[in-house]
C-alpha cells in the first residue's frame, strides 16, 4: 500500500547459546538459553510460547514450547521439555542432541494462553508438562501480588516436575495430587464458590482441560472465565511441485518451506503482507491441481477453501502430483 | 537539533503549517485514482529514508506545538485519557516501547538510561528529565500511559485481548475524527466500528480482526485512513462538535484551498509483551489543499478520488455538502493526464500540470 517493503517478515528470530541442560525427573529436562549478541531477551507474559528450530542434520524442526523462566528475569529463557518416545522426534533430539554450549534459534515469544489481568483471582489446573506455562504466569502474578492458586495433577512424587520447588515456596497456594496414591483434583470442590470474576486456566492432557470446562460450565461458569493452552500447528510439511503459469517455471516446495518462501527463493513476484495468513494479500487463484490444497489460513471463507480455487501461499500446502498456480 | 519545531496552534488563530518538507513527506493515503474500503494492512518494518514510515514512532516539526494542544485538551477533559485498572502494565509496556523506540531512533532528542528498574528519561524538546522506577506507578506524576503519550504525537488505543476479541480498555484520545473514548471505553472491536459503513458487510472487519488479533512481538504492522478537516484542528471530537462542526460551513471558493485540510491517520499496531495487549497509535497528519496540490500528481489523484468517492463514504466523512466546492477547486489541478501507480509524489518524474 505504501512504503515498499525490502524487509523480509516472520516472527522475528533469536541466535541463542544453550547455557545449561538440567534433568529435572526421568523424562523431564529443563534447557536455559542465553542471547548470543549480549543482549537482554525481550519481556514477554506469562504462557507465552517460543519456536525452537532444531538442525536435526539437513532436516529442520520447529517446535512450539511454553517458556517457563521468570518473565522479570530478561538474561536467560527457559523451557522444560518432555521426552516423548513416541512423538514426531523433536523432544527426543532435544534430549539425545542437545548440549551446553549449542547454538540454536527460537523465535520471539506469542502468546495464545494469556491471563486474564482483570482477574480478581487466577485458579491454574496442571497435567504433567502441563506446568509449564505457570510456572511463568506465577513469576507475573508474584510481581504484583496477584491472588492465584494452583493445582497440579502428576502420576509419582518422582515425576511432578518443580512441585517441591513449588511447595516450598507458595505452601498455602500449591496443591499437588498423585495418581500413584489414588489422587485426583476435585475439580468440583474447587471450582464451586469462588469469587465473581475468578478465572480458572487449564493445560495438560486433554482430558484435564475438558474435565475443568465442563466441570466450570456445570456449576454456571460463563465459557469465557475458562482458559486452556492451544499450541500452533507446525508449518511443515511433505515436498510438492507446483507450476507457474504466468513465470513459466516448475519448482519445488521443501518440507520447511511455504510455498511463499519457495516463491521468492525462485525470484518470482508474490505479494504479501502479514505472512500469516490473515492479510489476504498473498491470495492466489489455483489453476489446477491433482491432489488436495492443505489451507491453513484464516482468510479465505469455507466455500473458497472447499472450491478447490485459491491458495494463500504464505502458509498453505498441497499434497498431489502436481499444482498449478496463476503467479 | 534536527528538526525545527514550528511556534503554531492548532486552535483559534490556526497558525499550523507544514514546511516544504513536512509536505514532501505527507503520507498521502491514495495509491490509485480511487478509493474503497480495504484490508490495507502491511509491516511496519521501516520505509524510505525521510518518511513518515522510517521510524517505529515518526517525531516532526509539529512535535511540540501537538504536546501544548494535547495539554489544552486535557485540561479541559480529563476524560479524554483513561485506563481501566487492568490496563496499568499495559500502560508500562507502552511506556518502554516509546521510551526505548524514541531514544534509539533520535538519540539527539530522547535519552533512556536504564539501571534494573531505575530508569531515567530525558525529553530534550518538552525539556524534561525524570528519574523513576520501572513499573511502580508511584514513581511517575501520572500513569505509565497518560505519561509517555503526553510526550508522543497521535492519539493511542490500548487494546486488551480476550476472547478472540479486542477491548478498548484504555486510551488517550485528543486527535480523533470524530469518535469518542468516554463513549468506546469498554467496548469490543464489532461494537466500536458499528457507526462506519459498508465495511461490515464486505467482510472487513472480520478480516481486520483476525490480523490484529495474530500480530505478533516485534512484528508491528500499519495501515493508513483518511478524513477531511476545515481548519488545522487536531480536537474533531462529538465532544467539541459544537465548536468545529460548524467551521465546515465558513468555506467559500476563496479560502478552501488554505482552510480544507486533508486528514490523513497513520495506525500502527504493536503487540505488547508483558501484557499480551495491543497498542494501535493513531497519528494524524493534516495538509492543506493548497499545500498538496504543489505535487502534481497528488492534485490530480485528490480531485479523481474525492469525485468518484461513494456518497456514504463522503456523508460518513462528512463533508457530502462540502463536496462540490471541493471538486470545483480541485479540477483545477486535474488535467486528465495519468497518475503513476503508489502514493509518493514522484515530482522529478511525474508530468507538470498542464495549464
Ligand atoms: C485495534 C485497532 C483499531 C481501533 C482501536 C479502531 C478504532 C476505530 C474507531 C474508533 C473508528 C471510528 C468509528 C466511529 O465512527 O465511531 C474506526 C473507523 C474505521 N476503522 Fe478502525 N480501528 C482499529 C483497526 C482497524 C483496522 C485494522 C481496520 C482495517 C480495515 C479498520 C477499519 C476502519 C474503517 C474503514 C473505519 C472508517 C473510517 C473512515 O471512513 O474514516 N480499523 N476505527
Ligand atoms: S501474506 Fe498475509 S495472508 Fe498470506
Amino acid at each position: 500500500m505504501s512504503a515498499p517493503q525490502k524487509t523480509k517478515s516472520g516472527p522475528a528470530q533469536i541466535d541463542v547459546t544453550v547455557s545449561a541442560v538440567v534433568p529435572v525427573t526421568e523424562f523431564v529436562t529443563r534447557f536455559e538459553f542465553t542471547r548470543r549478541d549480549g543482549t537482554e531477551f525481550p519481556p514477554f507474559s506469562g504462557g507465552a510460547h517460543t519456536v525452537v528450530a532444531m538442525q536435526d542434520g539437513t532436516r529442520t524442526r520447529l517446535n512450539p514450547y511454553s517458556l517457563m523462566s521468570d518473565p522479570a528475569d530478561l538474561s536467560t529463557y527457559a523451557i522444560s521439555v518432555r521426552r516423548e518416545d513416541d512423538g514426531r522426534g523433536g523432544s527426543v533430539f532435544m534430549h539425545s542432541q542437545v548440549k551446553q554450549g549449542d547454538a540454536m534459534t527460537l523465535t520471539n515469544p506469542v502468546n495464545l494462553f494469556s491471563l486474564d489481568l482483570r482477574a480478581k483471582k487466577h485458579i491454574f489446573f496442571a497435567g504433567g508438562i502441563g506446568i509449564t506455562p505457570f510456572l511463568a504466569m506465577i513469576g507475573q502474578l508474584e510481581l504484583t501480588n496477584g491472588n492465584w492458586e494452583l493445582h497440579y495433577a502428576s502420576r509419582t512424587p518422582e515425576n511432578a516436575a518443580y512441585a517441591d520447588v513449588l511447595l516450598a515456596k507458595f505452601p498455602t497456594k500449591v496443591h499437588v495430587y498423585y495418581s500413584s496414591a489414588n489422587e485426583r483434583i476435585p475439580l468440583a470442590d474447587v471450582l464451586d464458590g469462588q469469587p465473581l470474576g475468578t478465572q480458572a486456566y487449564a493445560c495438560g492432557p486433554e482430558r484435564l482441560i475438558d474435565g475443568v470446562r465442563d466441570t466450570a460450565i456445570g456449576l454456571g461458569w460463563p465459557d469465557s472465565n475458562v482458559h486452556s493452552e492451544e499450541f500452533l500447528a507446525p508449518a511443515a510439511g511433505a515436498p510438492f511441485e507446483v507450476r507457474l503459469c504466468k513465470s513459466d517455471k516448475t519448482i519445488t516446495v521443501g518440507e520447511h518451506e511455504s510455498l511463499l518462501e519457495a516463491l521468492e527463493r525462485e525470484g518470482v513476484d508474490a505479494p504479501f503482507l502479514c505472512r500469516g495468513g490473515a492479510c489476504g494479500q498473498c491470495e492466489t487463484d489455483v489453476v489446477s491441481g491433482a491432489g488436495e490444497l492443505i489451507h491453513c489460513d484464516h482468510w479465505l471463507e469455507e466455500e473458497e477453501h472447499a472450491s478447490g480455487k485459491k491458495i494463500m501461499p504464505c502458509v498453505s500446502r498441497f499434497v498431489g502430483e502436481l499444482l498449478e498456480i496463476d503467479r | 537539533m534536527s528538526i525545527q519545531f514550528n511556534n503554531e496552534t492548532f486552535r483559534d488563530d490556526y497558525s499550523f503549517h507544514n514546511s516544504e518538507w513536512a509536505i514532501k513527506r505527507f503520507p498521502f493515503p491514495f495509491h490509485e485514482d480511487s478509493y474503497m474500503y480495504s484490508m490495507n494492512a502491511e509491516q511496519h518494518q521501516g520505509g524510505p529514508d525521510g518518511s513518515v514510515y522510517e521510524k517505529r514512532f515518526d517525531v516532526d516539526e509539529h512535535y511540540v506545538s501537538e504536546m501544548q494542544d494535547r495539554a489544552k485538551v486535557l485540561a479541559d477533559d480529563p476524560l479524554r485519557c483513561q485506563s481501566l485498572p487492568h490496563m496499568t502494565l499495559a500502560g508500562w509496556d507502552l511506556l518502554e516501547l516509546i521510551m526505548v523506540s524514541k531514544s534509539e531512533d533520535y538519540p539527539d532528542l530522547f535519552e533512556l538510561h536504564r539501571d534494573g528498574n531505575q530508569w531515567r528519561w530525558v525529553n530534550k524538546p518538552l525539556g524534561i528529565d525524570d528519574p523513576f522506577t520501572f513499573l511502580d506507578d508511584t514513581t511517575l506524576p501520572y500513569g505509565p500511559m497518560e505519561y509517555i503519550t503526553r510526550q508522543t504525537q497521535g492519539d493511542f488505543a490500548l487494546l486488551d485481548q480476550r476472547e478472540e476479541n479486542l477491548w478498548m480498555d484504555a486510551g488517550m484520545i485528543t486527535t480523533q475524527a470524530d469518535w469518542s473514548l468516554d463513549f468506546d471505553i469498554g467496548m469490543n472491536f464489532f461494537e466500536w466500528h458499528a457507526p462506519v459503513p459498508k465495511a461490515n458487510e464486505m467482510g472487513i472487519f472480520k478480516r481486520a480482526l483476525k490480523y490484529l488479533i495474530n500480530i505478533p512481538q516485534g512484528s508491528p504492522g500499519r495501515r493508513l485512513n483518511w478524513t477531511m478537516t476545515v481548519n488545522p484542528l487536531l480536537d474533531t471530537s462529538p465532544e467539541n462538535y459544537h465548536k468545529w462542526g460548524i467551521q465546515k460551513t465558513t468555506l467559500t471558493p476563496e479560502n478552501i484551498g488554505a482552510k480544507q485540510h486533508l486528514r490523513v491517520e497513520l495506525q500502527t499496531f504493536f503487540r505488547l509483551p508483558r501484557s499480551n495487549a495491543l497498542a494501535f497509535p493513531i497519528r494524524c497528519y493534516l495538509c492543506s489543499f493548497q499545500d498538496l496540490t504543489t505535487m502534481p500528481k497528488w492534485g490530480r489523484r485528490l480531485h479523481r478520488v474525492i469525485r468518484d468517492l461513494p456518497d456514504e463514504l463522503a456523508t460518513y466523512k462528512g463533508f457530502i455538502d462540502n463536496r462540490p466546492m471541493m471538486l470545483d477547486y480541485l479540477s483545477k489541478f486535474d488535467d486528465g493526464l495519468p497518475t503513476s501507480p503508489g502514493i509518493f509524489p514522484e515530482p522529478e518524474t511525474e508530468p507538470p500540470l498542464k495549464t
